[in-house]
């Protein structure tokens, strides 16, 4: 198990322990944090589990894939930091990793 | 019954899951009741023909919302129960095992089922459809390494199914009666990119095939053709479209016609009663039509308006609809609703996997088909949203 941190836009938190090769898509949803919508359930086709990673975990994090980058190149409110959550799976590395919701998923 | 109310779902998927979350965040304080005539706790059907078919994702993968969700949320969860009938005099309902259940208000989220295929042999016991978890762990039991599966139809359900069972080395044909697969829900270019994919992948698809029959000889059992041959299978699914679930609204006196009749606040012509999902059939802004959709989006977005409702803050539904599907490698994305074009345009090669196709109605653009262009779906539905509410 890993620990995610979720911040909403107005800044309140959401601890959830998540199970190793879970992405943080689903830690989300199964644990009804707000602020993700994932509309796709995470295949990749829908760009609403749209997170924004903590500044000290991007290394740990990585880059989108092609196709996930492909998808943020459009979205709204993208930055450096964006990922689609359902492409990141959790692993011990991981584990404490923080990341924020924007206000709303495309 | 609390005084503060009981909303009560029927219907236990994607947009129960939805509907309970949004109905607690919005401050419902009453009681919830989940009713739903399989065992499980909602979870993600999209799944079921691809990753879960297999063998990729356990089930537990595939719970929309843990089970501590449904003890926080204070749902009253009655699985396995059927609903039998609705009395909106006394706003109760009745299920399967004689007891009623009392709503103030009742949110219908009963989904559909598959078409039933009208030839002789129809009900052999090899002859399955698939709609939920159970149906797949059935399929899967009856198909041995290397068995024969027959598909009818070559929809969505079927062509996923297809994609997932031939990884599998399953010996795999589809029967088709139209002269191209997919083709109630894209045009031809994107038909005939699958037709050829599919079967460089092995899978034996007949356009146009007259299927007469099912028979049991021996062990196996054959789909006899219009043409005289006989197609041996272990296992047959049939995907030929679906019916709305549509009995206990309209036994109730509910409005319905392709689906229960809602507005854009997913209300039926009962004040306390709303239908959403795959069951309703909408009055959709942007088209300027009524139509019923059969998607996941759909399903959880008027979840969410019903929920919104019954809290006493309303948001008119209003989304364009769309829809992926996943074989293979290939992500089809597809934007809008193309029914009614009268003219498409192709960008980008076929050839190379990744193209899109833009359908018009007199020059506007009504619905994209994107294939392995995530970008440009995107930037489609923002497009589309535009041109359908110009003028």
């Amino acid at each position: 198990m890993s620990k995610i941190t979720f911040i909403d836009y107005q800044g309140n938190q959401t601890e959830v322990e998540a199970t190793n090769g879970d992405s943080v898509m689903e830690a989300a949803t199964q644990n009804d944090v707000p602020g993700i919508d994932a509309d796709c359930g995470g295949a990749c086709a829908c760009a609403t589990c749209h997170v924004y990673v903590d500044a000290e975990w991007m290394d740990k994090v990585g880059k989108p894939g092609d196709l996930e980058a492909d998808m943020l190149e459009v979205a709204d409110g993208v930055q450096d930091n964006s990922r689609l959550s359902c492409q990141i799976s959790m692993s011990d590395d991981l584990d404490g990793l923080v990341v924020s919701t924007p206000e709303s998923q495309y | 019954m609390g005084n503060t109310g009981n909303v009560v779902i029927i219907g236990a998927s994607h947009a129960a899951a939805e509907a309970i979350s949004t109905l607690r965040r919005a401050g419902w304080p009453g009681q919830i009741t989940l009713i739903g005539d399989e065992l499980e706790l909602p979870y993600q059907r999209p799944p079921l023909s691809k990753a879960y078919f297999k063998g990729e994702l356990e089930f537990a993968k595939l719970l929309l919302k843990n089970e501590a969700f449904y003890d926080k949320a204070q749902v009253n969860v009655l699985l396995g129960k059927r609903a039998t009938k609705l009395d909106r005099q006394q706003q109760s309902v009745m299920l399967d095992n004689g007891e009623s259940v009392f709503y103030s208000h009742l949110i219908l989220a009963t989904g559909t089922r598959a078409r039933h295929l009208p030839v002789a042999g129809h009900d052999l016991p090899q002859i399955k459809v698939l709609r939920t978890r159970a149906d797949v762990d059935d399929i899967k039991s009856a198909l041995p390494q290397g068995g024969k599966l027959l598909i009818v139809g070559a929809g969505y359900i079927g062509l996923e199914v297809a994609a997932s069972a031939i990884k599998n080395n399953i010996d795999v044909t589809v029967l088709e009666a139209q002269e191209r697969v997919l083709s109630r829900v894209t045009g031809e270019h994107v038909s005939g990119f699958f037709q050829k994919r599919h079967a460089k992948e092995g899978v034996d698809i007949r356009l146009g095939a007259s299927l007469q029959s099912f028979v049991n000889q021996g062990a196996k059992a054959y789909a006899k053709l219009g043409t005289g041959e006989d197609i041996p299978f272990d296992c047959a699914i049939v995907g030929i479209g679906v019916v709305p679930n549509v009995e206990l609204a309209q036994d109730a006196g509910l409005a319905c016609d392709n689906g229960i009749l809602v507005d854009e606040y997913a209300r039926t012509n009962d004040a306390n009663i709303f239908a959403v999902g795959d069951c309703a059939n909408h009055f959709s802004a942007l088209y300027r039509n009524r139509i019923r959709l059969e998607s996941v989006p759909n399903a959880v977005a008027q979840a969410k308006t019903a929920a919104l409702f019954i809290c006493g803050k309303p948001q008119p539904y209003n989304q364009l609809p769309w829809f992926w599907s996943d074989q293979y490698d290939i992500k089809l994305q597809t934007a809008g609703l193309l029914s009614g074009y009268d003219r498409s345009e192709i960008q980008g090669d076929p050839d190379e996997a990744k193209f899109t196709v833009s359908y018009y109605k007199q020059d506007k653009l009504i619905a994209l088909d994107a294939i392995n262009a995530p970008a440009e779906f995107m930037k489609a539905k923002k497009a589309i949203i535009e041109a359908l509410s110009a003028n």
